[in-house]
């Protein structure tokens, strides 16, 4: 098994966090995991992407080229992600926020309407989550429950009073895959 | 068994350190290292140790000699531009014999350049680096897992010999996450006395920690033994990894996260039927000279791959000495080499291109 995945949106929409959830479950599941960030002069609102492997072989190069899977949750990671994604490969859009056509017929397109459902729920901030859920839900590169748990092992305590709404999220997430 | 947990290289490389002892901390900030120092600044004050920013790189390499000089287990961590301000302060430190652990974790250059992973400061950590006579042993983790364990070595190696060591990393290995483990736990009360320090001289003869010799003859004396450290360190201190060189008709050397990349290519090479074989270097300093030789003596040709216009090839090419034909590949700026690239250039090389 191996999956290689690009996350990627606008600064503040916790692309990051999502991608170090998958890679922590990843490894307490015991595969090889790596989590590479991209890292510049950015701005909340600008662009944040980051790479996560998940494989059960060591990682090689921890920067993917062609990424089996792309989380896209704004119109420019989109632009900039979907033509990188290998063929056959799942492209997941927040189709909230992007309604624009990806122009790949040779992809499993997953529209995710993340910023709905995270409204629906009450809080905005909780978008990621719903992608992640559908992420895992159409994938199972991991398992539901280790999302959780890696959540309760990695999220900082002022943050753990999250945990049931996110879950909740993510449940809404894996019901649209 | 410990657990492993999830961990940015720099926040691991820091880790590291408390773990073998380390409990002084001088630093400057400076992007892709920032992460190093602000977990130093939150950890060691929880371990009765001392973190310190300073207001410059120069004061803090030197704030890193008294320390030092005291006997306690001493850390500073810059990236590239900060690494060439604390040069002069690294020639004191050799001269001086004093251990300490230097972490580079490397963006492009020249000057300020910017701020996105290079290779390029290997003529400058591999050759000293500041004014004089010296080395300083050089360890280049290709993953977070082992940026944890080469750190924890340097302390070691800088404490064996008496002599600063730098670990250097890239902008990648400061900045992603991998599981990680600690395997040690050492406190500075386990670790061996240092009788040279200048610790208070009650009851004992004082200790001197100097490197100004004005006497010529005593200079060279000074130089002689530094250069016989240097010499053992070269007999005892030499690690690498090779993958698959055995009947590998083409060899590829990279160092530190290029080495992960290059592998990424050998596979798919081998998938394609060339016999590819690595060597990765993980002491830059001192080189791996014996391994390339050898392999060199078989080889059709040597692809050396780095994140710079090439620095390392140098050494390679000392070590292949032209039995085969050594090339060169290489990104700089921080611009990262994709495995593709790397393959497609294999072979161009193998059907006789230059």
């Amino acid at each position: 098994m191996k999956q290689e995945v690009i996350i990627a949106g606008f600064g503040g929409q916790g692309v990051m966090l999502l991608g170090q959830l998958l890679a922590n479950a990843g490894m307490y599941e015991g595969e090889n995991v790596s989590w590479m960030p991209s890292y510049g002069p950015e701005m909340r609102g600008g662009t944040a992407n980051c790479h996560v492997i998940v494989s059960s072989e060591p990682v090689a190069s921890p920067y993917i080229v062609e990424p089996d899977t792309a989380i896209v949750m704004s119109l420019p990671s989109m632009e900039k992600f979907a033509p990188q994604v290998k063929k056959g490969g799942l492209l997941l859009i927040n189709s909230t926020l992007i309604e624009k056509d990806p122009g790949r017929s040779d992809l499993d397109i997953l529209k995710v309407p993340a910023n709905k459902i995270a409204n629906e729920l009450g809080n905005t901030r909780i978008a990621n989550m719903v992608a992640l859920g559908a992420f895992v839900g159409r994938t199972g590169t991991v398992k539901m429950e280790t999302i959780i748990e890696a959540m309760e092992k990695t999220l900082p305590k002022r943050h753990q009073d999250f945990i049931p709404l996110n879950t909740e999220a993510l449940k809404r997430g894996a019901e649209l895959a | 068994m410990t657990e492993k947990i999830l961990m940015k290289g720099n926040e691991a490389i820091a880790e590291a350190g408390i773990r073998v002892g380390c409990r002084y901390f001088f630093g400057y900030p400076i992007t892709p290292q920032n992460e190093l120092p602000a977990y130093m600044s939150r950890r060691l004050p929880e371990v009765q140790g001392t973190f310190l920013q300073a207001e410059s790189e120069v004061a803090a390499i030197n704030m890193v000699y008294g320390a030092a000089g005291a006997g306690g287990r001493v850390m500073t961590s810059s990236s590239s531009p900060g690494i060439s301000l604390k040069q002069e302060g690294i020639s004191y430190l050799a001269g001086s014999e004093l251990p300490c652990v230097i972490v580079n974790i490397t963006r492009g250059g020249p000057g300020l350049g910017g701020i996105q992973p290079a290779q390029s400061d290997y003529f400058q950590a591999t050759r000293g680096g500041g004014h004089g006579d010296y080395y300083t042993p050089v360890l280049a983790p290709q993953s977070v897992q082992e940026a944890v364990d080469l750190t924890m070595d340097a302390f070691d190696i800088a404490d064996k010999y008496r002599n600063p060591v730098l670990v250097l990393g890239d902008g990648m290995i400061g900045q992603m996450m991998e599981p990680v483990e600690f395997k040690k736990e050492i406190t500075p009360d386990q670790l061996p006395e240092k009788k040279w320090a200048t610790n208070g001289a009650a009851g004992r003869k004082p200790n001197i920690i100097n490197s100004l010799r004005l006497q010529p003859e005593k200079l060279e004396e000074l130089n002689l033994k530094l250069q016989e450290k240097y010499m053992a360190m070269k007999k005892a201190e030499v690690r690498y990894e090779t993958d698959n060189i055995e009947d590998a008709e083409y060899i590829l050397v990279a160092f530190g996260t290029t080495a992960r990349i290059v592998k990424s290519a050998a596979d798919m090479a081998r998938e394609v039927g060339m016999k590819v074989g690595i060597i990765r270097p993980i002491t830059l300093f001192p080189f791996p000279e014996d391994v390339i030789a050898k392999a060199s003596e078989k080889a059709r040709f040597i692809l050396t791959v780095e994140m710079s216009l090439g620095q390392m090839v140098e050494d390679v090419r000392l070590s292949a000495k032209g039995r085969c034909p050594v090339y060169f590949q290489g990104r700089t700026g921080g611009v990262v080499p994709k495995p593709g690239e790397i393959l497609d250039n294999l072979k161009r090389l193998a059907g006789g291109g230059k």
